[in-house]
């Protein structure tokens, strides 16, 4: 794979668009940054929450997939209490 | 943060050498998708090394091998040439920004995005198959 790697030293998830659950009933979809002390940092985030969606979490998620990550936070932390698991976003 | 320039330009080298036209500042994204006719795809570069070190192979391939091809290929560079970035994205209607992607429009309507969530962790031939099944199915 050609291209320079201007961020090396990461995780292997780093950059990656993301899944994560929360033990809250949130769904948090983003690029991985990295997983820390403070818990997992994720930039361009959108927030799924059951109390407050429209869409179901298949039908928000279905949406996201077809016109694109519609990030409410530039970056946010998933605290670790709240981290349950993580799962690639991909088509 | 724009990155200097001397880093990004083998970056840019490697899609304007298939022959594509770089779009840098408004006018000239305008002058290419206002009132665009036929097919046109739009390359949005990136220097994520993560997801555009195998989006741009990707365009290689897919430009190279394609029977079907857009009419005409643009591109664009986020992070860098911000005004023409945005620019070009409002002519996207409600998807949402992403980089690198690659944006295939027909008649002024989009009728496929590529995104980066569709680029990451795939291979420059899986995102080129990707590309090619778009070309197929929209171009003549």
């Amino acid at each position: 794979m050609s291209g320079l790697v201007l961020h090396p030293g990461h995780d292997d998830l780093h950059g990656i668009t993301v899944v994560v659950t929360g033990s809250s009933g949130r769904t948090y979809l983003g690029r991985w940054h990295e997983k820390g002390d403070r818990g997992v940092v994720m930039r361009d985030v959108a927030i799924h929450d059951p109390a407050s969606a429209e869409l179901s979490l298949e039908g928000w998620l279905a949406r996201q997939a077809k016109f694109g990550v519609a990030s409410t936070e530039k970056t946010f932390v998933v605290p670790q209490d709240e981290f349950v698991g993580v799962r690639l976003f991909t088509s | 943060m724009a990155y200097p320039e001397m880093m990004i330009k083998p970056m840019r080298d490697e899609v304007t050498r298939l022959g594509v036209t770089e779009l840098r500042t408004v006018a000239a994204v305008d002058s290419a998708l206002s009132d665009q006719h036929g097919t046109a795809l739009v390359f949005v570069n990136s220097v994520c090394g993560c997801a555009a070190g195998g989006a741009r192979p990707a365009l290689t391939k897919a430009l190279t091998t394609a029977t079907k091809k857009p009419e005409h290929v643009y591109t664009v560079f986020a992070g860098q040439d911000l005004d023409a970035t945005s620019r070009a994205r409002s002519y996207f209607g409600e998807y949402q920004p992403s980089s690198p992607s690659a944006i295939l429009m027909k008649d002024g309507e989009v009728v496929r995005f590529v995104h980066r969530h569709e680029i990451e962790g795939h291979s420059p031939d899986q995102i080129a198959s990707e590309l090619i099944k778009a070309f197929d199915t929209y171009c003549a």
